[in-house]
């Protein structure tokens, strides 16, 4: 073995497999150790299953020594899934004490393809609760940090698997993003996140949030490799009829290796610059890393134009009555009747009130209230009705643009970089806000990656491409042009400023950290 | 409108929470009714958007309905089911009678 495995990417780890050069139990365990060793620190995993994880390495290094025809390039490569995907037989918190004790009874639809590539499980990540926020504070199993900086948040609601493959833990993972939750973390922790076209990946068997918004996604340190998670996960499903019966494009893992050749992509595309997401509040400096981005591409023969998506700005406000309406009706199914804990006096309506109080946490709690006034006699056309029409006008904004030819837009993932623990605990406004500039984009069901562009001082900052729907290989062709012309920056060697201390014990705990800051 | 909405009383979020059969507490709630009056200024900007002759949009792409075969197939096995129930008996879920009476 040569140098540290964990810091290839998945398909450099491929080519070893393939060559010979390492089995998939010498990178399986290699990614374990280092999971079990962070997770003091960084309290990114909510279970780190050794013994399976071996035992489908195993099945994987069999299969590549009978040399299968046509393997994935993801056979014997280990991933890291949201602890909101089913894997039978083992647990599916959603980061929420109501599901504590579950065991899924079936694996997720992308379980059971992860499994047909050969892919390796290694457990699951810590998230907020049901996906409800964008700093994974609001997980029931406590915070997670940011390996760039421990006092600050990975982003949400995939904080877990995000900093996973932040921290080398593990090369690819899965997330799920409703309003933001894959590209904002990915965008926080310096790497790699794409949120599909509503209806790519089939949602089978993973725990709902808002059912005509959420897709699944990849999360991984290059363009590459997120391309080639998709290209496994993704699909037409029976059993979740929004997935599309659209054909997986195998450019997704036929992307170019070489830089120039990547480059290439880049001439001649055009691309437009939305200036409303330029929002009011966002960091003067995070801003001029996305005009430098601009102006990269520009050199490398893409135009860039400004354009407008008018209605952007009202899409806090659209996303924050659709989201929470659908989640109180998806979570009304959390009664403590047919799994979970159980809690009350013995009654039906006492058992009910007391489970959802004491199972659900404060976030989820004001996401169910806000959906259930909006749903509610008399509010429901104020409220739902209004948002589901200023939907269709941001939708609209999108459809326009793209009609004029447009490749895609380039826009920040986030306002901010990563803030401190507490930042925005106490005004949930202020946390909502995080994701102005990806709402709006599931509002509208289309694809959008985040990329990392350089730092501010000293913290990532992501660069968002939007296309419209089913364009997710151009999407990555332009993402990997990107990254391409930006091979020899100087931000792009290096790694995550703090993570030399996540394996330290003596260091606190993401939770003991933020405690520490709520006293200052 | 939106706009005139009053903001929600404190007996306003009692109710919510009983229609979504969330147990609160008195601290629960006196948070809940500021923070979520908060939230709803926010929803007041829509209202400046004329909207009346916009469809609403529910789903994004377009699908049409697709068909599967009308065939039988297992679905999963009761006990497997059964394992997560807090309380179960013969085959069935138990839970508390919601009839009054004998």
């Amino acid at each position: 073995m040569s140098g540290d495995l964990t810091r290839l990417t998945a398909h450099a780890m491929a080519d070893r497999l393939r060559d010979g050069e390492v089995t998939s139990r010498d990178l399986t365990e290699a990614h374990l150790d280092a999971a079990e060793a962070g997770n003091h620190a960084l309290n990114a995993w909510l279970l780190i299953d050794r013994e399976e994880a071996l035992r489908q390495a195993d099945a994987a290094d069999d299969r590549l020594r009978r040399g299968e025809a046509a393997a994935h390039p993801l056979l014997g490569i280990p991933v890291a899934l949201k602890d909101l995907i089913s894997v039978r037989g083992g647990q599916c918190t959603a980061g929420s004490r109501i599901l504590e004790g579950y065991r899924s009874p079936y694996d997720a639809h992308i379980t059971e393809r992860l499994r047909a590539v050969g892919a390796v499980i290694l457990g699951k990540t810590n998230m907020d609760e049901f996906a409800m926020g964008s700093s994974n504070e609001h997980s029931a199993y406590g915070p997670v940090a940011n390996p760039w900086d421990l006092e600050t948040v990975p982003g949400g609601s995939s904080g877990g698997s995000a900093v996973a493959v932040a921290a080398y833990h593990a090369p690819l993972s899965i997330g799920t993003d409703t309003g933001g939750s894959i590209r904002q973390p990915a965008a926080l922790t310096g790497i790699v996140g794409m949120k599909p076209t509503y209806g790519r990946v089939s949602r089978y068997g993973i725990v709902a949030f808002a059912s005509s918004l959420d897709q699944i996604g990849p999360f991984a340190r290059d363009v590459r490799d997120a391309a080639a998670l998709l290209h496994a996960i993704a699909g037409r499903d029976e059993r979740d009829s929004t997935s599309a019966p659209v054909p997986v494009p195998d450019e997704l893992i036929d992307l170019p290796a070489s830089d120039d050749d990547a480059a290439v992509g880049l001439k001649g595309a055009r691309l437009g610059l939305p200036k409303e997401y330029f929002v009011a509040g966002m960091e003067p400096d995070a801003r001029r890393r996305i005009e430098e981005a601009v102006a990269a591409l520009e050199r490398a023969g893409a135009t860039v134009e400004e354009v407008s998506l008018p209605h952007t700005d009202y899409g806090l406000a659209t996303y924050y009555i659709v989201a929470p309406a659908e989640a109180s009706a998806n979570l009304a199914r959390y009664d403590g009747i047919r799994f979970g804990p159980q809690y009350g006096e013995g009654d039906a309506l006492g058992n009910y009130l007391a489970t959802r109080g004491r199972g659900f946490g404060a976030e989820v709690k004001r996401r169910i209230m806000l959906g259930t006034y909006a749903l509610s006699a008399g509010y429901y056309d104020a409220f739902y009705v209004k948002a589901q029409k200023v939907r269709t006008l941001i939708k609209r904004d999108f459809d326009t643009l793209f009609e004029q030819g447009f490749d895609a837009l380039v826009a920040p993932t986030s306002p901010s970089v990563a803030f401190r623990f507490g930042a925005k605990m106490a005004d949930p406004v202020s946390m909502y806000l995080s994701d102005a500039c990806t709402l709006p984009v599931n509002m509208a069901g289309l694809p959008g990656i985040s990329i990392p562009c350089g730092l501010s001082e000293g913290m990532p900052v992501g660069l968002q491409l939007i296309g419209p729907a089913w364009s997710e290989p151009r999407l990555f062709a332009l993402a990997r042009g990107y990254e391409a012309i930006t091979s020899g920056a100087e931000w792009r060697a290096r790694e995550p400023a703090q993570l030399a201390l996540t394996t330290d014990e003596a260091q606190p705990t993401p939770a003991e950290r933020a405690a520490a800051l709520a006293q200052r | 409108m939106i706009a005139a909405m009053p903001g929600l009383s404190r007996s306003d979020v009692e109710h919510v929470a009983h229609l979504a059969r969330l147990g609160l507490t008195d601290d629960e709630l006196t948070l809940l009714q500021g923070q979520l009056n908060h939230i709803l200024e926010q929803y007041a900007k829509l209202a400046e958007l004329p909207t009346d002759d916009i469809p609403p949009t529910a789903q994004t792409i377009e699908l049409e309905n697709i068909l599967r075969e009308d065939l039988v197939i297992p679905s999963l096995p009761v006990e497997a089911v059964l394992a997560n129930a807090p309380d179960s008996a013969g085959g069935y879920i138990v839970v508390p009678a919601i009839l009054g009476g004998e």
